[in-house]
């Protein structure tokens, strides 16, 4: 019998293969998760078709999560910046506060059925790692969560929630000590424990099925997205705006528009404080394609393979690789990227506050920066849809800090 | 020069180079050559090596601080090839420090330093189309590591791409030492010789001489990477390539090949 399983090329475009972006994603894992990936791939694809599994998410995302998430038009926003109309998709008004639960729910319903009671995760911003302890709750599953040192002292809040929630949160005292290192240390226990353990990864990374299957759980935004802008319009907008961290919520936000050629898509990398190696994780300015942690994609790294420290003032945008879908739609020229850096993420969560009443995340902020640099350079007739992707109750420490602002 | 075990249990010893330096990790080489290894893995470091344990996670990132390079990495495994021209001798790396060079510049001077073969930790068969035909045109073995997680036709597709030898992982798990050896690694190197003729390697958390010969009753060789990285922590520059010559004469190898 001649071997079922081929070499083929890591530079190979294949649209045909499953968990390739173009040339971009993969798997670029151990041998011994390798099994792992099969199955998870096999059950996801099971799940995908399973009327009673779709049924039971869709009721938790309605009843538990709170979707639909409301378009709301920011009328003194918009009066202010006089330009484009602009629309906040409110990903911030879901429970435990970001878009994170629409995976962490997909996927945990996806443990379930694989029969595997301990669930891992990692965490940058805590938000993903938040929703993996509230649905690790919800359905009775054990949970550890995987947090850099340095992300676990800025996002304590959040720390101190998965607490709450009866998850176990482990430092990660590695490299940077931030998101980057907190999936390698995940992927070390996944490799020991993976018997027995689901990896509940948080975004769309990683080795395939990771990429295609975090985007499917969250396109549910751009579904809603696009019924509800051609409802108050009727018509698309003229472009969709979301942070890119590892990718998840821009994929969501983009996804259903990708067909429609006329919406532009824009992800917003973190510019940090500077355009040195190390200072930004803006990895279309500064990064080439390679290998890292699993997906080929662009990688902030130096001349020698290594990969690069990066910055940000937001821990969910703060990581060196990207989303393997996220370099195809760049290379294709289908998604624009930009960044904004520090400053102009925390201006715009004053911004948005004082103008609308509500406090961003530090990541979902970069995008409405760019928001308020674009809006006034177009018409009254544009429509610009901002994917407000989480709340920022929880980095209030740091804005307290940066912004200088005095409590009791 | 190739990769032979020419007594059982054969030994492959892992080195993470450039850790305390190059040139102590050359002289660590030799002494472990002359002390019975086989086959030596020249570990290029990685900054996020994510099938690794704690010990040659800080090997690396040792080594990274003095700025080794796989430029150096390459020009050690000259050296000690010129050194030993009967040593097996094997390139063992993440993906990304290869992407990056280019995999045709160092397929090339990989051949050009005289090493035998490669094996590259997180790649597997089905994303190894350029890795495999780049080396067959420089003719070196390319590695593949097989798992206990691995069902049959994976092992397969390893067994058929694998030369030299193919690397059993005597575990789940990343790598680091382990009490004992589980019958997991048996019942692996035995499925693998289903498909193949080559010798197997077992590694991953053998770090004595009661593991080596547990070795020795199902596989063809042993490989030991954290045990000795953990000696070379524990030891001054100067004394590092006698402790592991000594380390490795515990492990009371089969006299048969130490005469080379």
């Amino acid at each position: 019998m001649a071997s079922v399983i081929l070499p083929s090329g890591h530079l190979a475009p294949s649209e045909s293969r499953p968990g390739r972006f173009g040339v971009y994603g993969g798997r670029y894992v151990p041998e011994t998760l390798m099994a792992a990936l099969v199955e998870l791939e096999r059950e996801y694809d099971a799940a995908k078709n399973d009327a009673a599994f779709q049924a039971e998410l869709a009721g938790l995302l309605k009843d538990y999560a709170g979707r639909p998430t409301p378009l709301y038009f920011a009328k003194r926003l918009t009066e202010q910046l006089g330009g484009a109309k602009i629309y906040l998709k409110r990903e911030d008004l879901l429970h435990t506060g970001a878009h994170k639960i629409n995976n962490a729910l997909g996927q945990g319903l996806l443990a379930r059925r694989m029969g595997k009671k301990r669930v891992i995760a990692e965490t940058g911003a805590g938000q993903h790692g938040v929703a993996t302890a509230t649905v690790c709750a919800l359905l009775g599953l054990e949970c550890v969560v995987y947090m850099g040192d340095v992300d676990m002292e800025r996002q304590e809040l959040n720390v101190l929630r998965m607490r709450l929630l009866g998850a176990e949160v482990r430092g990660v005292s590695a490299g940077s000590k931030t998101l980057k290192d907190a999936i390698s240390e995940a992927m070390r226990d996944w490799v020991t424990n993976v018997r027995t353990t689901y990896y509940l990864l948080g975004s769309a990374l990683g080795a395939h099925p990771y990429p295609t299957m975090v985007r499917d759980f969250h396109r549910c935004i751009s579904r809603e997205m696009k019924e509800q802008i051609l409802e108050k319009e009727g018509r698309l907008p003229t472009a969709v705006i979301a942070c890119v961290g590892g990718g998840s919520n821009a994929i969501g936000a983009f996804y259903e528009f990708i067909p429609d050629t006329q919406v532009r898509l824009i992800g917003v990398e973190a510019g940090g404080r500077g355009t040195a190696l190390g200072e930004h994780a803006a990895r279309f300015s500064g990064g080439a394609p390679g290998v890292l942690q699993g997906t080929y994609s662009y990688v902030l790294q130096d001349e020698d393979g290594q990969i690069a420290l990066t910055h940000s003032v937001s821990a969910g945008l703060d990581y060196a690789s990207i989303g393997p879908e996220h370099a195809a739609l760049h290379d294709s020229g289908r998604a624009e990227y930009t960044s904004q850096d520090d400053a102009a993420a925390l201006d715009a969560v004053v911004r948005l506050a004082r103008t609308e009443g509500i406090l961003p995340a530090l990541e979902s902020a970069h995008a409405v920066a760019e928001c308020l640099r674009l809006a006034p350079t177009m018409a009254a007739h544009d429509i610009l849809v901002v994917n407000l992707s989480g709340r920022g109750d929880k980095d209030m420490g740091i804005l307290a800090r940066e912004l200088n602002i005095q409590g009791a | 020069m190739a990769i032979l075990f020419e007594r059982k249990p054969g030994l492959v010893v892992y080195l993470t180079a450039g850790d305390p330096s190059l040139e102590v990790t050359g002289a660590i080489a030799l002494e472990a050559i002359d002390a019975g290894a086989d086959v030596i893995e020249l570990g290029v470091p990685f900054s996020d090596p994510l099938a690794d344990g704690p010990v040659i996670q800080r090997a690396m990132e040792r080594a990274l601080a003095r700025g080794t390079r796989l430029k150096d990495v390459l020009a050690l495994a000259a050296e000690i090839r010129a050194a030993r021209p009967a040593a097996g001798l094997v390139i063992f790396s993440y993906l990304n420090p290869i992407l990056r060079y280019g995999m045709h510049k160092f397929a090339d001077e990989a051949a050009a330093a005289g090493v035998d073969g490669v094996l590259v930790l997180d790649l597997i068969v089905e994303e190894a189309g350029e890795y495999l035909a780049e080396m067959e045109r420089v003719k070196l073995a390319p590695i593949f590591l097989a798992a206990p997680t691995s069902p049959d036709e994976r092992l397969e597709a390893i067994a058929t791409h694998s030369k030299g030898f193919v690397y059993a992982i005597s575990r789940v798990g990343i790598t680091g030492t382990q009490q004992s050896l589980t019958a997991e690694a048996a019942s692996l190197v035995a499925r693998i010789r289903r498909w193949t003729q080559l010798p197997v390697a077992v590694g991953f958390g053998i770090s004595n001489a009661e593991h080596v010969a547990q070795v020795a009753e199902f596989a063809d060789a042993a490989a030991i990477g954290s045990a000795i990285v953990e000696l070379i922590e524990k030891s001054t520059p100067e004394a590092a390539p006698g402790a592991v010559a000594r380390f490795i004469k515990g492990l009371h190898l089969p006299e048969a090949a130490l005469a080379r």
